[in-house]
């Protein structure tokens, strides 16, 4: 054994096994759900899963297996496959990934279990749209569509009756695809623990305020996999009450999530999930940590618009008001309070080819933090899924001249 | 003290060495196939050249996309700082660089102490730079050097549509074969690769004094072509292709050993 090996065991986060029990446990719930009488929904990450839970439906995301089709590098062999298919290559990765593996039960789980539903909200993008319609001639199953339109500067009344009269929408065609009532009582409870849950994971996320940081963006962006998939059950509120501990006594015993951690950055945008381990290690040899990143917040910026009493009326404005639904102002009004509250030296925002709703606008908040922060700012072209579109050397130089340009300011 | 700076770049390695401040001599070769022995060579052939012994001098700083394969060098630091330390090395006024090399292209401002503020880069495609330029030379039958020259003396360019090389290579032998002027279609591509780079010049918002660096800097025709798209003087130094190397060197002589 070297020196650096036990220093390392010492980084690593414990809790990262329970999560991974945890998401298998979920994953084989899911495989199992006929065998024991349960329906299955597809729905995209930022949907409103809350009513699926409390009428004990299972939901599963498409997008989170995508996640996992690029973090295990299969992403490329399955888009191609889907070009093949005739999607164009400009098409989001994920809705090429998920299309394609509908069709071979392929990626690193052999597909996702086929779904009796599928729910579709249009707040993270218009691309789930057609993805879902695709999907649901595909699997002969009914689709709902949460229609969210985009608020550019307010949440106006007309919104808010407009999204709440489809929530009502939304509870009709569960309980007709399921052929069973939504207990009022048992809505409240996943509603209490959705926004329990939400509260715990934004504790979890500012935990690395502190300095040096007990954890990185990358460790966010695989702890993140339970607030999305497992939002308004105790399993989720129990582990974040379990990595919130561990976190503490990370910061209460000065274990950092890189080792000499000298600069802090925010990450803008999804995971370039099949670069996860260069990403760290690049930015870790530069002694600089991705403290905080506006992907994984998404999950917890709604927070301030659930009201636990009333749930469901609530809801209809927190899945509207999502960080990719607001207008190009208000996503950089939130980046520069992110810049203010992490106390960052640099922002990295990843051009993502597949995202566009979250890579347009992008040039503009940049515009906005150099003026207002001052601080170095990179754009880096990737792509979340597909590696066809990220290219290593270029990246390698960006990266080192953003930080040599943040080490000259320090 | 002497002090040397090494610049492997995909198509020439360049190495430049100062002393007291001052530059003493550069050298520029291909890079061919092993950026490794690229290294070596270009820093024994400036050796020669300046006739200066290895053992005299005090750091090495690498740089380009080769940086970190010249192993005998002290430190490695990207192309864009070094082009901006050699540019405010040669001219301290400079706040502008536009840089056009054999895979990249990008825009840098500096402030005025010479540091960078801010940087764009081509991405994931070789349209507007060095490589672009040589497809396009090849399919015309025209030497590399010479793209300049002969632009100069059109009057109407083509307009060249494709933004991938490989498209607007094709498209340029169909204006051969429609027997358009090679003048013409030289200007017209000089003025595709133009809005390339201006773009990241715009991008960032880039403001003069601009001066053009990297081998391309060397074509009168393309530095026309980004004067007209920009509708800006952009200075061209003696040494552009060598600048990255200078900035190097220069570096190499900040560092505390």
């Amino acid at each position: 054994m070297t020196d650096t090996e036990p220093q390392k065991d010492k980084q690593k986060i414990k809790a990262a096994k329970r999560m991974r029990e945890i998401m298998t446990a979920y994953y084989m719930d899911a495989m199992t759900a006929r065998e024991n009488n349960k329906k299955i929904a597809w729905i995209t990450s930022g949907g409103p899963v809350e009513p699926l839970i409390a009428m004990d439906i299972i939901p599963v995301y498409p997008e989170n297996h995508g996640a996992m089709i690029g973090a295990s590098k299969m992403g490329e062999d399955l888009c191609v496959k889907a070009e093949e298919m005739g999607y164009s290559s400009d098409l989001c990765s994920y809705a090429r990934a998920d299309i394609s593996c509908a069709q071979i039960n392929g990626g690193p789980i052999g597909g996702l279990p086929k779904p009796d539903m599928l729910i579709c909200c249009n707040n993270i993008c218009g691309t789930v749209l057609k993805w879902y319609e695709v999907q649901a001639r595909h699997f002969k199953v009914p689709l709902f569509i949460l229609d969210t339109p985009v608020c550019h500067t307010e949440y106006s009344p007309e919104i808010a009756t407009y999204v709440r009269r489809q929530i009502d929408d939304y509870i009709v065609f569960l309980e007709t695809a399921t052929g069973r009532k939504l207990d009022p009582d048992q809505m409240v409870q996943v509603g209490h623990l959705a926004l329990k849950g939400q509260k715990l994971w934004q504790k979890v996320l500012t935990t690395t305020t502190h300095k040096p940081s007990p954890m990185s963006a990358f460790d966010a962006f695989f702890f993140l996999a339970l607030i999305v998939t497992l939002r308004g059950t105790q399993t989720a509120v129990d582990f974040y009450e379990e990595l919130i501990l561990e976190m503490e006594e990370r910061v209460q015993a000065g274990i950092s999530s890189v080792p000499h951690e000298k600069y802090r950055l925010l990450w803008d945008n999804l995971p370039v999930w099949y670069q996860l381990k260069w990403l760290s290690k690049k930015f870790s040899d530069h002694n600089a940590c991705l403290v905080a990143d506006t992907y994984t917040s998404a999950w917890c910026s709604s927070i301030k618009y659930i009201d636990e009493n009333n749930f469901l009326d609530s809801m209809a404005e927190a899945y509207t008001r999502i960080y990719l639904n607001n207008g190009v102002d208000k996503m950089a009004d939130q980046v520069l309070d992110m810049i203010r509250l992490y106390d960052v030296d640099g922002f990295v925002m990843h051009s993502n080819r597949s995202c566009k709703p979250y890579s347009f606008g992008q040039m503009d908040i940049m515009n906005i933090v150099r003026e207002k922060t001052g601080i170095p700012v990179l754009m880096l072209e990737a792509d979340m899924v597909d590696p066809r579109s990220f290219s290593l050397s270029q990246a390698d130089t960006r990266i080192d001249a953003f930080m040599e340009i943040i080490k000259q300011k320090g | 003290m002497i002090f040397a700076g090494i610049d492997i770049g995909s198509i020439t390695a360049k190495a430049a060495l100062i002393r007291d401040n001052k530059l003493v001599g550069t050298c520029v070769i291909p890079t061919g196939y092993n950026p490794v022995t690229a290294g070596q060579k270009v820093f024994s052939a400036l050796l020669a050249q300046t006739q200066i012994r290895r053992e005299d001098i005090t750091a090495i700083v690498a740089t380009g996309y080769g940086r970190n394969s010249v192993d005998f060098a002290d430190k490695a630091m990207t192309e864009i700082i070094c082009h901006g330390v050699g540019a405010h090395f040669l001219n301290p006024k400079i706040r502008g660089i536009i840089d056009v090399g054999g895979q990249d292209s990008k825009a840098i401002a500096l402030d005025a102490n010479g540091q960078v503020e801010n940087f764009a880069m081509n991405d994931k495609c070789a349209a507007g730079t060095g490589r672009f330029l040589e497809v396009m030379a090849k399919a015309l039958d025209v030497e590399l050097d010479d793209l300049g020259t002969i632009s100069l003396s059109s009057s109407a360019p083509s307009k060249i549509s494709s933004i991938c090389t490989v498209f607007a290579e094709s498209e340029v032998i169909s204006m051969i074969a429609g027997q358009q002027k090679r003048e013409d279609i030289i200007a017209g591509i000089h003025e595709s690769a133009a809005a390339r780079v201006g773009g990241l010049a715009t991008k960032i918002k880039l403001k003069g004094p601009v001066i053009m660096t990297g081998g391309v800097a060397k074509n009168r025709g393309m530095v026309k072509a980004l004067e007209n798209r920009l509708g800006i003087t952009i200075l061209v130094g003696d040494l552009p292709q060598e600048n990255g190397a200078i900035g190097a060197a220069v570096l190499a002589s900040r560092m505390t050993l």
